[in-house]
């Protein structure tokens, strides 16, 4: 494996799993762009795991850039912000790309604007120390993380101040940073590794310092050279550790990503952290170095406007209740090929039917397929092949799962593990019958009665 | 993008794209056989090497063979599905490659209503009586010839193979196995590789086998662990009888001659009526090779993989349950 993985327990890779094509060619060369402020922006007030946020401001109330729109008093909660100075407005209520229907909080841009290159500097620009971090303590970073409003921005939306909490029970060891990015035309991650590694470094300092983390390392798959080479020269000095690993789908999931770098197990069912892992997405870690060092909330993030369906593939450092449309309309529209838009990449994403949806803290990009990229086969019957089970990273057998399912077998669906299941699309990607089985595994595992 | 300029405009005048909804994963792969159809192509491609070999030892007799058992087996899966009020879906060409396999299992003197019947057993009580594609628990081909031998041991049995009077060389001594079993007489190993030798259509070259089956297990259509099991466990039991001073052949002879490695790659790799994870292929491809040798050492019956592969069919749905594999992190702990 790579020569930076030497001193790291795991091989640098984990078991089947699938080789799709990357097509990240669409998006990596361009650099990180900031998208003009939107005349509107419209804030779900849950865009994260855990409790809804309550609204704090009244309508007509002025906001400036970074204030309170609303919070939750629940733990495993994160409260959300105004990206923009603006006018709020009445509370609506917004469907958002998995299908939930939330209420969320428009606001209307009035008054004087962070944007273009300043917001840039603001965000990523300026000193990011690395020694000297002691004045923080673990306390006041996770204090300031949680009022943030930070989450996992790899997709899973899991409130940050929830995995940076010490646990006495579960101490750890190791904070993993998870630069892997392994679905196919995404490369938010990679443009920031590139473009500002200071703040993740920071970042990835100060969560492990409020964790009691003694190891950090970076994770990055060994097809993007570039952002490999960048953090290495970022990291020189700070003793946080890169490890290159192997391009395979999906190896940003935790259960891929922490057996293959530091080579341990975590139980189905459980978390990282029983293993003593924490895992952090690099622009997590920036936007943690942002809020405890300057104080700012989540607010904006990268999205990736990616695929053959789009006229100009971009990087785009966006608001966070921007609508799908206003990026894509930035990015030159839809091309008249276009026939599926994802939010997210094409393993995991969902797709939208109204392009109205905000952007939220877990909108790593946007995909565009034209009908050729889409296989439009019928579903066949199933030939037991064995296909989705040889290429299944958690070892499950997925034909059996989906059948269970079909005919809503719960005993059998148990049997084979339904619940371990991580929606990956490993092996319906792989079936030749075209089986949907991660649509049948979902049915399954949402009508599971529970025991 | 300079190229782009037009698509521009283009993108322009019909904002409006026509975008559809589906669940995730959006794309499929588009390696290797990504079809059920491409499979089944597949295997027919693996299968051209042991027709070339059977039209050429056998000539006329294997296309009249091979003819019959196709149109048989096409037309009753035609039949047999419209009776069952489903659309026939023979797009997929999986009732040729029953039909082509079943030919190659069969000998070349295989009288013309032996082939018909075969063929609509295979269909229909080897597949659409389980409900079609997919929901047999036995190899249809097998199946068919099961019931033709049965049908007809005499116009199917070692006899079968020989006779004086044919213009071909091939055919007038007794198939290899049968003259060992009869005679105490072994083929040389080198006919034997090539062809040449008598036996069912598809089992007269070891080396087109090994050519058809390598090929289908590097495209991943069949599965390598079925052939190596079934291969491996034969040649073991096979060297330990060798060794023993039990018989005349060799284990190279085990191996080369019948329809072993024929079974092994085309008949045993069977998708649908073969275990779905690695250590169930293994079971399953050992206990076929264990099958053959106790039937090809202890009964007078000299081949004995026609009746293996039956028989570790019957045991799959219970191997796929055995082999349940340990998910990674372990099983989900039981809620409470
Ligand atoms: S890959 Fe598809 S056809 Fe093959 S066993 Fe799995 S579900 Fe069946
Ligand atoms: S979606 Fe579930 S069953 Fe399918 S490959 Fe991924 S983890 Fe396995």
């Amino acid at each position: 494996m790579a020569a930076t993985l030497k001193d790291l327990p795991g091989t640098g890779s984990f078991a089947r799993g699938i080789h799709p094509e990357d097509r990240k060619i669409f998006a990596a060369d361009a650099a990180i762009e900031v998208a003009p402020t939107p005349r509107d922006v419209i804030v779900p007030l849950h865009q994260h795991t855990g409790a809804p946020c309550e609204v704090v401001v009244k309508n007509r109330q002025s906001v400036s850039m970074g204030e309170v729109l609303g919070e939750a008093e629940a733990f495993v909660s994160a409260p959300v912000h105004t990206p923009i100075a603006g006018k709020v407005a009445r509370t609506g209520v917004v469907t958002l790309p998995n299908g939930r229907h939330v209420a969320a909080v428009p606001v209307r841009s009035d008054g004087d604007q962070l944007e273009g290159q300043d917001l840039f500097e603001d965000m990523f620009g300026g000193d990011w120390p690395v020694t000297d971090l002691d004045g923080h303590s673990a306390d006041q970073i996770v204090d300031a993380v949680r009022r943030a409003g930070i989450v996992g921005m790899g997709g899973a939306a899991f409130p940050t101040h929830v995995k940076l909490t010490p646990n006495k029970d579960k101490p750890i060891d190791v904070l993993l940073i998870n630069g892997s990015e392994c679905e196919p035309y995404l490369t938010a991650d990679y443009r920031l590794m590139m473009e500002a590694p200071a703040p993740i470094i920071t970042g990835a300092l100060l969560a492990a310092r409020a964790i009691g983390a003694e190891r950090i390392v970076i994770a990055i798959e060994d097809n993007k050279p570039r952002a490999i080479g960048a953090m290495e020269q970022a990291v020189a000095g700070t003793g946080v550790e890169i490890a290159g690993v192997t391009t395979r789908y999906p190896m940003g999931g935790e259960r891929q990503l922490i057996p293959a770098v530091l080579d341990r197990e975590v139980p189905t069912g459980g978390l990282p952290l029983d293993v003593g892992v924490v895992v952090l997405n690099v622009g997590t870690c920036a936007a943690v170095a942002r809020a405890v060092l300057r104080g700012k909330a989540l607010t904006h993030r990268i999205v990736t406007v990616s695929g053959s369906g789009i006229e100009y593939p971009k990087n785009l450092l966006a608001p966070i209740g921007i609508s799908y449309q206003e990026l894509i309309d930035h990015c030159g529209g839809l091309r008249s090929s276009a026939a599926r838009v994802l939010s997210g990449g094409p393993m995991m994403g969902f797709s939208l039917g109204e392009l109205d949806a905000p952007v939220t803290k877990g909108t790593s990009g946007i995909t565009v397929l034209t009908q050729d990229d889409l296989i439009d086969q019928e579903e066949t019957p199933c030939v037991r092949c064995g296909r989705c089970v040889d290429v299944c990273p958690l070892n499950l057998v997925p034909t059996k799962i989906a059948l269970a399912a079909r005919h809503r077998d719960w005993d059998l669906a148990r049997q084979y593990h339904i619940t371990a299941c991580m929606e990956c699309g490993c092996c319906a990607y792989a079936c030749p019958a075209q089986i949907p089985l991660v649509q049948l595994v979902r049915m399954g595992k949402a009508l599971l009665p529970r025991p | 993008m300079a190229e782009d300029t037009p698509r521009e405009a283009e993108a322009q005048a019909s904002p409006e794209a026509h975008i559809n909804v589906a669940p995730s994963p959006h794309l499929a792969s588009t390696s290797g056989a990504c079809t059920t159809r491409w499979m089944m192509l597949d295997v027919l491609i693996a299968l051209v090497p042991l027709i070339v070999a059977a039209l050429v030892v056998f000539r006329l007799y294997a296309v009249k063979q091979l003819a019959i058992c196709v149109v048989t087996c096409v037309v009753a899966e035609a039949l047999f599905t419209r009776w069952r009020g489903r659309h026939a879906n023979l797009n997929d060409l999986s009732a040729v490659v029953t039909g082509v396999i079943l030919a190659l299992s069969l000998p070349w003197s295989a009288p013309w209503y032996v082939g018909l019947i075969a063929g609509t057993v295979a269909i229909g009580l080897g597949k659409i009586v389980f409900g079609g594609l997919g929901q047999n628990l036995f190899n249809p081909a097998m199946v068919g010839r099961a019931f033709v031998l049965v049908c007809f041991p005499v116009a199917l049995g070692a006899t079968a193979y020989q006779s004086d009077t044919s213009a071909l060389d091939a055919v007038t001594a007794a198939t290899p196995l049968t003259r060992a079993v009869q005679d105490g007489e072994s083929a040389s190993l080198w006919s034997l590789f090539l062809g040449n030798v008598n036996g069912s259509l598809g089992e007269t070259s070891a080396l087109a086998c090994l050519a058809g089956g390598i090929f289908l297990c590097l495209r991943r259509t069949a599965s390598w662990e079925i052939a190596a099991g079934t291969i491996l466990s034969t040649a073991v039991v096979a060297l330990i009888a060798q060794l023993l001073g039990d018989g005349v052949l060799s284990m190279l002879h085990h191996i080369l001659a019948g329809a072993l490695l024929f079974g092994a790659f085309f008949i045993a790799t069977d998708p649908v009526s073969s275990p779905l994870t690695p250590t169930g292929k293994w079971i399953f491809g050992v206990g076929i090779g264990l099958f053959v040798m106790l039937m090809r050492l202890f009964s007078g019956y000299p081949e004995g993989v026609m009746f293996a592969v039956l028989l570790m069919n019957a045991t799959t749905p219970l191997i796929n349950r055995w082999t349940i594999p340990r998910p990674v992190g372990g099983p989900a702990p039981v809620q409470v």
